[in-house]
């Protein structure tokens, strides 16, 4: 990418419809080119991450080996599969949406239309969510054991009276709730972009028909910013899915031999998985195609989730467009 | 009247007045809306409070991790301050006031009888008689028997449990620090051709292609550095260890850069398009009023994007914890090191849950809770001022 534009830097040629510099210049030349190459070494990784991903993950891919229920020994090539990790990755996504959207959702509405701009609490309410995004995943895991394990799950166990630790222990529902805590900004940021797009002339119109804020709120201003909050929510999934830290110590297992069935048990995950055949394989070079294999199950899930993101909000942005 | 009424919004909706009074139930379901809204705010507080509440023995020196501890015995219970017989039998705060004083005594006898049991080479090692929780222990070097000089060390599974937590910074600060030197330099330059000389269509294609990079979760840039990438660059540039800081800093870089690349960009876009064509008018080329106009206008940002990177990097877990673990103490990038994020990943699941090395680990979270905490703050703050500098409201 960079090589065509420094090359073709046109300064000597006066036939050009762009304003340039009369002279040509060594330095601007010799610098846009330097600032073109960090961009396309930024792409280069991009493209070689993924490619090597693809091209080395396509023949270990089968159905067998996604439909598969893996026995104890999971780093054969020949009988293992990753169903229980698919599931288990998508139950925790899941269970994680039902909390973050709609306290994410309702966030947003409040510092779009009800939040005076100036008061101190919005301020903070602001400055929350910026540190929300910004704590490391591995103190959310951190949080989730001392918070939700240690402390709502023990406890609850010693209202409830059981003799051996149902709630206090990980489980999908502990390390949804902890993804969901992360993820929250996300959602927050999404659904306010979408709701501040969104004419005042729509809010006004509705206002002067009679309708009250809420019936407004909810009736207006909400359709109008589904998509916005679509594209947080799936933001949010595919974000969610690919983290590994913050469900370390709140519900992930090395091997179950089943799959989950209560929002107590505990889970396998594609990304932990992939971290275990990366790191603890007996013989890495034998188990390398289904690694890559797994890998390449986790990238489509969050690109292919990412890539509908963005056409959404393309999408939600042209039709804003003509709306304004 | 709507133009009046810009300044104060408070006073009504979008500047509108109401032309009716509010329901109860709109009034009712305003509070809830707020109530919701206030969860941001209880997280960050419910984060430190809960990662404190685990590691507050730590600070408070409520704990001992010694092998042999000088004896004290069941007649003394009453003469003995309350704090040292906790710290005695290791004990949190709510346990020793849920326990009556027959209990202490049987526990105190159960301590009695463990130290009897301890063998007479141990009882004869200097080392098992120190708390190595103390904080001296923890931050500044010590002999330990056995060892030829003063040293830093972090082990703690074994028979005397060290807990030196100066490696684990060495380690993160030598890991961030590669990570940044490659990201930002590259991320930057990107971040200036992508909004400055870049024409606009090719800029909507790369802009979000390197987002998209953000997109690849760390344990998939982990996985990459660990099987492809460590190859290469032990090919390339011949050094001993396989997986080490190196390696480990640029594969970080991979996460950093999307971060440092979207807020050096959107710093260096809100710089007003007037200032680049004054210095287009006055005969400067594209790349001069970008690096001499631009930039020194937009280097707050910059600078805020770094830090921001700076809090990505120090927390970031998976891709160091594949690549390097092993703890050494060695300035040299060519070694492996160990972060404070792999201590707590790779350590975590085998601690007895209320422990000593458990309450360390999450001490050594608060203190990463407390950096990146402070490191977004100042880069909100930095960005925050620029904007409104650049758009003239200050």
């Amino acid at each position: 990418m960079s090589t065509p534009v420094s090359s073709a830097v046109p300064a000597t040629n006066p036939g050009r419809k762009h304003f340039r510099a009369e002279k040509f210049d060594v330095a601007s030349f010799f610098f846009t080119g330097l600032t073109g190459l960090a961009t396309f070494l930024i792409l280069a990784i991009l493209a070689v991450i993924l490619l090597n991903v693809l091209i080395n993950g396509w023949s270990g891919l089968s159905w067998r080996f996604v439909s598969t229920i893996p026995k104890k020994d999971f780093f054969d090539p020949a009988t293992t599969g990753i169903l229980p990790m698919i599931i288990g990755t998508s139950i925790r996504v899941l269970v994680m949406t039902i909390f973050v959207i709609p306290i994410g959702v309702i966030t947003a509405i409040y510092l779009t239309e009800y939040a005076p701009n100036t008061a101190f609490v919005t301020r903070v309410i602001r400055a929350a969510v910026n540190n929300l995004a910004g704590v490391p995943s591995i103190v959310f895991g951190l949080f989730g054991l001392g918070f939700f394990i240690n402390f709502i799950g023990k406890n609850l166990d010693k209202l409830l009276h059981s003799s051996q630790p149902v709630w206090g222990q990980g489980s999908v529902l502990w390390a949804s709730l902890t993804l969901a805590v992360m993820t929250m900004p996300v959602v927050i940021v999404a659904t306010e972009e979408s709701l501040k797009a969104i004419p005042h002339g729509l809010r006004e119109a509705s206002l002067a028909l009679g309708a009250t804020k809420l019936e407004t709120i909810m009736k207006v201003v909400l359709p109008q910013a589904l998509p916005g909050i679509m594209t947080g929510g799936i933001l949010a999934v595919s974000r969610a899915a690919g983290e590994v830290a913050p469900i370390l110590f709140t519900g992930v297992a090395y091997y179950m031999a089943d799959l989950p069935h209560h929002l107590t048990d505990q889970f396998m995950d594609l990304g932990y998985h992939i971290f275990v055949l990366s790191t603890q394989s007996p013989n890495i070079e034998q188990t390398k195609s289904i690694l890559y294999a797994t890998v390449l199950v986790l990238l489509v899930l969050t690109f292919a989730l990412n890539f509908v993101a963005i056409l959404i909000r393309a999408h939600m942005r042209k039709q804003l467009r003509a709306l304004h | 009247m709507l133009m009046q009424n810009k300044t104060k919004r408070t006073q009504g909706w979008m500047g509108i007045r109401r032309g009716h009074r509010a329901h109860p139930a709109e009034w009712l379901a305003e509070k809830f809306i707020f109530l919701v809204s206030l969860t941001a705010i209880v997280m960050v507080f419910l984060i430190f409070a809960f990662i404190m509440r685990e590691a507050l023995p730590v600070f408070t020196g409520k704990m001992s991790s010694a092998l042999v501890q000088p004896a004290i015995s069941v007649n003394d219970i009453d003469k003995i301050p309350r704090v040292q017989l906790q710290a005695y039998l290791g004990l949190t705060d709510q346990e020793l006031a849920r326990m009556d004083k027959d209990t202490l005594k049987s526990l105190m006898e159960v301590k009695q009888e463990e130290q009897d049991d301890i063998p007479q080479n141990f009882r004869d090692n200097p080392d098992a008689k120190i708390n190595t929780t103390e904080w001296r222990y923890m931050l500044l070097p010590h002999q330990w028997t056995g060892y030829s000089k003063p040293s830093y060390i972090w082990q703690p599974v074994g028979e005397i449990e060290k807990y030196n937590i100066i490696p684990l910074f060495i380690g993160s600060l030598k890991i961030t620090l590669v990570g940044l030197l490659f990201a930002v330099p590259l991320a930057v330059g990107a971040a200036i051709y992508v909004s400055q000389l870049a024409r606009p269509r090719l800029r909507e294609v790369i802009k979000p292609a390197i987002e998209m990079l953000s997109g690849i979760p760390s344990v998939v840039v982990g996985f990459f550095a660990l099987i492809v990438m460590a190859t290469v660059l032990q090919n390339t540039f011949h050094y001993e260890t396989r997986l080490n800081v190196f390696v480990a800093g640029i594969a970080l870089g991979f996460a950093v850069i999307p971060v440092v690349f979207s807020i050096s960009e959107d710093a260096l876009t809100s710089v007003p398009a007037s200032y680049t064509h004054a210095a287009l008018a006055l005969g400067s080329s594209k790349w001069q009023a970008a690096w001499k106009i631009v930039l020194p206008a937009a280097l707050p940002g910059v600078f805020a994007a770094t830090v921001l990177g700076f809090g990505r990097a120090v927390g970031e877990t998976m891709i160091v914890l594949m690549v390097c673990s092993a703890s050494v103490m060695s300035w040299s990038i060519f070694d492996s090191a160990r972060s404070i994020t792999t201590t707590i990943a790779a350590e975590m699941g085998e601690v007895v849950s209320g422990g000593v090395h458990y309450r360390i680990l999450f001490m050594l979270g608060a203190l990463l809770f407390v950096v990146t905490f402070l490191s977004n703050m100042a880069g909100e703050v930095i960005m925050h001022r620029l904007k409104s500098k650049l758009e003239g409201k200050r």
